[in-house]
């Protein structure tokens, strides 16, 4: 399937892979045709569970999605084609599957959230689009590192300021403007990915070299503390004041691993770790929310505030092995199922099948997402590719594992499925980034055609 | 930067495998558990949508579902449901089940093992599942005319009457007075089903109570069966052996004594074991349980089935009690084997001393679950008889009571159970209980050689004066009724 390339090494110094990637669009294509499959056929199930009828308005709906997700191949095949082709259809499937447990939530609470997820999916697709055709560069970017910082910690201070601010269920991480409710967190988890790629390229030398050993673990200079120290002060500002805490772990959590891929030094690892744990242990003695959560999650039957969590578990293990079925099922008896609850409501309906297809296309989005790390020839896409793919692997565990009682539950929204502008659009962009530097990493390398001079040499560029 | 990147790979793939580990664990492992607790709203709400396994007797059912309109496919009814609340119990949206219904449950709701065959052909037919029957060992007659005889006792009558097949342990009638209706339970507006369950909880003659199984009562005079058995089981005794009579014991370590019943001398300062049976001669049967002492008895109580719950198929059985140590001690064995002081036991165990009398010694394990059967009456299980214990007494002990007991219903306290034509045994019991009315007791069995019926019959209030209050009186002709409808 490969042609042989010969193998260069580029600036960065990492090895370009062995063969020369096939653009695959039309794998990609195929792909599509079937996740379309899934959601329409999912939207449709849905109507003949609840009604008994296949929805009416099922040709519009079906052809808005089609030609959203169609409108999204051309682009790409335009102006990415040799972008990775699995993590549009993954994504266009999770969003599908999404689209059909909202709309079967608003048929059970004559809601109209289905509708507007359409729109924010659709808002997120121009977006998707906006990023493939005015970024042909994912290098670009590094020059806006500290602009994103910036503006990444403004939108995290945005639902501090009063009557801007908005507490939803005891977390203080919505705006509201205009009449719409807006998570910036969510948008700021992609600046940060960048500014955090940003600056650990130009400072990952020192943060790697200096230091000293201890007991085989190299451990870092003192004065190069600031960064981490700075982020976890910001992650435990989020968490005291918002009282967030899936989002403060999640940004943690990035900046530290993004630091170990950039400094290749567990060092670190082990140093953020401790400080995680410490300010996990801080805020477990001062705040009676973060005791509250643990304490639910290892017994939740013995608290009201396991309500919740007990819904949850109920829905998932009513649905048991193959699930009660699309309308069958009575997921509404969950909190907020359309939200932070939705892998519970899915769970139900389709069983552990369903959420094992779930978890593993969210999988596939990550090994991806990583492949494209791997592949990359520049250190700041590598960063970028393998901070946004395990941005999303964290936010995953984090929300997936608090919805089955794994771990302490937090709020987060399940990417690409759960009900929510912010989050959607914001995922949307990463896939977009994600395709970007996947194609730069996948194209072939500029092969030199005659040489007519010394210094001057005519690039084919494709 | 590759190595680190590789490196989270496998971070992210852990993550993901502890993810799918998880959920399985959830959804399969827990999801029984968690579909079993109380709380779960699902699980209840599936039920109630579903069309619930009727519960009958004779054919006819006392229990079934109905389709309505309304949030809920089906309802409950109960058919004569006062009459047979006590065995059906209630189902209830809010306050879950009891009874019939809660033992049964997994069967009238169709999630049974055994109706797994079922449930897949339904699956496959994207019907919805059907629960199986349950139907019952009683005997519509025998049930009829128990609650008749109670109620005939008026207003507020406190009581209860067991009737069990001897041979088979089969139960043929269960009664108790007061009792509820059900289907107040069973409704669907939650409202008046909280109104309904107040009331009940509020009455204080705790009609939601089974006097019949659930709840332990002194047994009075009927307990002498247990201590006559002990005395002849004992080898010492036969039913022409001369025992003491007269008008009262003196008992040991006190200067108490024990006089008879309405203070006669049993006909005579010495009298046979059978004259004392026919006079319920306190005298003679404290001074048995004197001579042989309260291990003996307790032995032989729990011969018949004493210390040990009877059945599971109606939730909290009480189980019955014949102490010994301190609680039978000195004087106090004495009382005890009259069946007053510390003794405890059920219309059903007492019926179950008397049933296995009635069986040849044999105590027969009492069940009220005939068959099971699937929605399409295809049946299930059908309950085999086994022994609870056998041997309670040796045949010819057996037959010695039998013969006592027939002399009593002749000629003795219990010529109220006397029926024209057949050959009666039976026993009265008038068990003092502190400074309430006393608790009148009466069991019997018909006919005497070859028996298909053993009652026993306890009422422990009735809107009588309480000199009225004797077994003879108020109880022998519940049990005659009982044994009549059965005999018919």
């Amino acid at each position: 399937m490969s042609a042989p390339a010969t193998s260069r090494r580029n600036g960065s110094g990492s090895v370009s892979s062995g063969f020369t990637h096939r653009r695959r669009r039309g794998a990609e294509l195929v792909l599509l045709l079937l996740s379309l499959a899934v959601g329409i056929g999912g939207y449709a199930a849905v109507g003949i569970g609840v009604d008994g009828e296949v929805p009416t308005n099922i040709l519009g709906y079906g052809g808005w999605l089609a030609l959203l997700v169609l409108g999204c191949h051309v682009v790409v095949r335009r102006t990415a084609p040799y972008a990775d082709p699995v993590l549009l259809p993954v994504v266009s499937a999770l969003n599908g599957l999404g689209l059909a447990m909202i709309y079967r939530i608003d048929l059970a609470r004559d809601g109209s959230l289905a509708p507007n997820q359409l729109v924010w999916m659709t808002l997120g697709v121009i977006l998707f689009i906006t990023v493939l055709l005015a970024l042909p560069d994912h290098r670009r970017l590094q020059a806006f590192t500290y602009t994103s910082g910036f503006a990444a910690i403004v939108l995290l201070l945005l639902p501090l300021v009063p009557g801007l601010g908005n507490e939803i269920r005891g977390a203080r991480i919505w705006i509201s403007l205009f009449g719409f409710s807006f998570q910036p967190g969510e948008v700021a988890k992609v600046l940060l990915v960048i500014a955090f790629a940003g600056y650990l390229v130009l400072h990952r030398d020192a943060l790697a070299l200096a230091g000293r050993r201890l007991l085989f673990v190299d451990l870092p200079r003192g004065r190069d503390l600031g960064p981490i120290l700075g982020m976890w002060a910001i992650s435990l500002a989020i968490l005291v004041l918002q009282r967030d805490l899936g989002s403060s772990l999640l940004f943690f959590g990035l900046f530290l691993v993004m630091l170990y891929i950039a400094t290749e030094r567990p060092g670190w690892l082990i140093v953020g770790g401790l400080m995680f744990l410490a300010g996990a242990a801080l805020a477990y003695q001062l705040f009676g929310h973060v005791r509250i959560r643990v304490l639910t999650w290892l017994d939740p039957f013995a608290y009201d505030s396991g309500y919740q969590i007990i819904q949850a578990m109920y829905g998932m293990a009513w649905g048991g092995l193959v699930g009660r079925g699309w309308g069958q099922g009575n997921p509404t008896q969950t909190p907020v199922p359309e939200s932070d609850f939705i892998v519970a409501a899915l769970g139900e309906e389709l069983g552990l099948t369903g959420v094992m297809a779930i978890i593993l296309l969210y999988g596939l989005i990550v090994e991806r997402g990583l492949r494209t790390a791997l592949v990359c020839r520049d250190a700041f896409g590598k960063l970028v590719a393998s901070g946004l793919a395990f941005v999303v692997a964290l936010q995953v565990f984090v929300i997936i594992g608090g919805v089955t009682k794994l771990i302490p539950l937090t709020g987060l929204t399940s990417p690409f499925i759960s009900y929510g502008g912010s989050s959607l659009v914001a995922n949307w962009v990463i896939i977009a980034l994600l395709l970007r530097i996947s194609d730069q990493a996948r194209r072939p390398l500029p092969e030199f055609t005659g040489v007519t001079d010394d210094d001057t040499q005519v690039v084919r560029t494709r | 930067m590759n190595k680190p990147i590789r490196r989270m790979a496998l971070v992210s793939m852990a993550l993901f495998l502890g993810l799918l580990l998880n959920a399985t664990y959830l959804q399969y492992w827990t999801a029984d558990d968690l579909n079993a607790r109380a709380d779960n709203k699902r699980v209840r709400d599936a039920e109630f949508s579903r069309e619930r396994g009727a519960i009958l007797v004779n054919g006819r059912p006392i229990a079934e579902s109905v389709a309505v309109d309304g949030q809920y496919e089906f309802l409950r009814e109960y058919a004569q449901p006062v009459k047979y609340a006590p065995i059906t119990g209630y189902y209830s949206y809010t306050y879950g089940r009891s009874g019939v219904e809660q033992t049964e449950n997994t069967i009238l709701s169709g999630s049974d093992p055994r109706l797994f065959v079922t449930r897949v052909i339904d699956m496959l037919g994207n019907q919805q599942p059907k629960g199986g029957s349950v139907s019952l060992t009683l005997n519509r007659r025998a049930q009829d005319a128990a609650w008749e005889g109670l109620q005939a006792l008026g207003q507020g009558t406190k009581g209860a009457v067991v009737a069990i097949e001897p041979a088979s342990g089969k139960i043929l009638a269960m009664a108790t007075s007061p009792s509820y209706d059900p289907n107040r339970l069973a409704s669907h507006d939650f409202r008046q089903v909280q109104q309904a369950w107040g009331d009940l909880a509020d009455d204080g003659a705790r009609p939601m109570a089974n006097r019949a199984a659930q709840e332990l009562f002194p047994p009075g005079s009927t307990f002498k069966l247990v201590t006559a058995a002990a005395a002849l089981e004992s080898g010492q005794y036969q039913p022409g052996s001369t025992v003491p009579g007269g008008f009262s014991l003196d008992l040991p370590q006190t200067t108490n004594t024990l006089p008879n019943d309405g203070g006669g001398n049993c006909g005579g300062d010495r009298i046979t074991l059978t004259q004392a049976m026919q006079t319920s001669c306190n005298v003679t049967f404290g001074h048995l349980g004197l001579e042989l002492g309260p291990e003996a008895i307790a032995e032989q109580a729990e011969a018949f089935g004493f210390g040990e719950r009877p059945f599971e198929e109606l939730p909290a059985v009480a189980t019955s009690d014949f102490p010994t140590g301190d609680a039978t001690d000195g004087p106090l064995a004495a009382y005890a084997a009259i069946g007053q002081g510390s003794v405890r036991t059920s219309p059903l165990q007492m019926a179950l001393v008397t049933a296995g009398i009635a069986n040849g010694g044999d105590v027969m394990q009492p069940y009220l679950v005939d068959e099971v059967r699937s929605p399409d009456l295809d049946v299930l299980d059908k309950t085999e008889p086994t022994a609870l214990r056998s041997g309670a007494v040796s045949p010819s002990v057996a037959r010695d009571l039998t013969r006592m007991l027939v002399a009593t219903v002749d000629s003795g306290t219990a010529t109220a159970a006397q029926i024209p034509g057949v050959e009666v045994a039976g026993k009265t019991g008038t068990a003092q209980s502190g400074d309430g009315p006393p608790f009148a007791w009466f069991v019997s069995f018909a006919p005497a050689n070859d028996s298909r019926v053993a009652v026993a019959v306890m009422i422990e209030d009735a809107n009588i004066a309480r000199t009225d209050i004797a077994g003879g009186r108020l109880a022998a002709p519940i049990a005659k009724a009982v044994m009549e409808a059965v005999l018919r």
